[in-house]
């Protein structure tokens, strides 16, 4: 019972969470760039106008990939929330991503196209990073499942420095903010137009918009584990990742998929696998 | 409730498509500078997207010309509904100086339906923002006919 009410605050608090911090995010960027910005209910306007919008899609396959978009980024947020195991999110959330790059290759578009290929470069560098911050949690703990952190007495970060850096890169792509936003722009009137969203639009494009917050819950979610054992410090590491995120998207330029698969492969998984083996030996 | 919060978030989140028919670029020079920190047209919820997928409003500057038109219409049949259509500039609304060369159809509305007339020669960015504010008000205005 306790596990159902936790499942519904999740898929609940997920799109909230997720749509005010998109709000927060472009506010913010918007006092970087000495503008006013939007209002933080913005993100909410944005996917409600959507969400009225005419259904206008290129073929079935969208919709369907749409939706098991949205469906895999709330159960792994449900999961998460119910202090499931971390593999099986891992593979829902994998799952989704999956779909949506498939629902981009259904489309005939060549920015649409393009966008999928840089959008699976994205996958192909943050899931292996994914993958290894689980394996150290593990080394950790002893246990996939979430609940074994929140037994820990010390925080997760003490003994991952290493791979909660290298995880900075996976919410940073998952963000899909710079220098790591090349399968879909910010800004729509740039060279790949929106990349693997081009070809969404109206109520699906909202469908992937609501999917995005959940996706965004989670990974913030995984850096909030990090800091288990204090509320305090877990929101005061959450919110200054979050600013060191906006404070890297307003200053960085957009990279190749070349570029990230170096940086990332390198460094990310570098790092993760020195944390790993110093857990191992530790 | 839900449908309500809708109606009220169309007004809110305006997205704009932005198509350069065959102007000097004075106009549109103008439309771009509305999304600078000066006038942040932003904070009214407007992003310039690119996409005419995405777009709620189309802003169309300069002549139309039998190259263009057929460009023109496509964008315009590619936006969802509801949708709609700004001419911005003189010769957006009636071709202009350039209204009797042999090449120009003339204004905008002789290929797609224009809601927003916005004056100039370039116009102003705040009456292409007022046009935009103006427009939005027109397609609450068809959506409820529509209802």
């Amino acid at each position: 019972m306790d596990t159902l009410i936790l499942v519904i605050i999740g898929l609940v608090a997920g799109p909230v969470i997720g749509g005010l911090v998109a709000g927060l995010d472009r506010r913010v960027t918007a006092w970087f760039q000495s503008r006013q910005g939007p209002p933080i209910m913005q993100s909410f306007y944005d996917v409600a106008k959507l969400l009225g919008k005419e259904k206008m899609v290129v073929n079935q396959w969208q919709i369907l990939c749409a939706w098991v978009y949205l469906i895999a980024a709330a159960v792994s947020v449900g999961l998460f929330f119910a202090q499931g195991d971390l593999l099986v999110i891992f593979f829902v959330q994998a799952v989704g991503a999956v779909f949506l790059v498939m629902g981009a290759m259904s489309a005939k578009s060549p920015f649409s196209q393009v966008g999928a290929q840089r959008e699976l470069m994205q996958i192909l560098a943050y899931e292996p990073v994914l993958i290894l911050v689980f394996v150290g949690i593990y080394l950790v703990t002893g246990s996939f499942s979430i609940s074994a952190v929140w037994e820990l007495e010390q925080p997760l970060l003490a003994k991952m420095p290493l791979l909660y850096l290298a995880l900075g890169y996976a919410l940073t792509i998952k963000l899909r903010k710079s220098p790591f936003d090349f399968s879909t722009s910010h800004h729509g009137h740039q060279e790949l137009v929106k990349g693997v969203l081009t070809e969404y639009s109206g109520p699906y494009l909202a469908l992937v918009e609501i999917a995005h917050w959940y996706e965004t819950v989670l990974i913030l979610g995984l850096c909030a584990l990090f800091w288990s054992t204090n509320v305090f410090w877990m929101a005061a590491l959450l919110l200054g990742t979050y600013a060191l995120e906006i404070l890297v998207d307003n200053t960085m330029a957009r990279m190749t998929w070349r570029w990230m698969l170096k940086r990332v492969w390198l460094l990310g998984m570098g790092m993760s696998v020195v944390n790993l083996i110093w857990l191992y030996a530790g | 409730m839900f449908g309500s919060f809708i109606k009220k978030s169309r007004a809110k989140s305006p997205w704009i498509m932005h198509f350069d028919c065959g102007s000097c670029n004075g106009c549109d020079i103008e439309v771009l500078a509305c999304l600078t920190p000066l006038y942040d047209v932003e904070r009214f919820g407007i992003i310039n997207v690119g996409n005419p997928k995405h777009a709620d409003v189309l802003l169309v500057t300069g002549t139309v010309n039998h190259r263009n038109k057929k460009v023109l219409k496509n964008i315009y049949d590619q936006m969802p509904e509801p949708k709609a259509v700004i001419a911005i500039g003189a010769c957006g609304n009636t071709g202009g100086v350039f209204r009797d060369a042999y090449n120009v159809v003339g204004g905008i509305d002789k290929v797609i339906p224009v809601d927003v007339y916005v004056p100039g020669c370039p116009a102003k960015p705040e009456a292409i923002i007022d046009g935009v504010v103006v427009g939005l008000g027109k397609f609450a205005q068809k959506v409820e006919e529509a209802e």
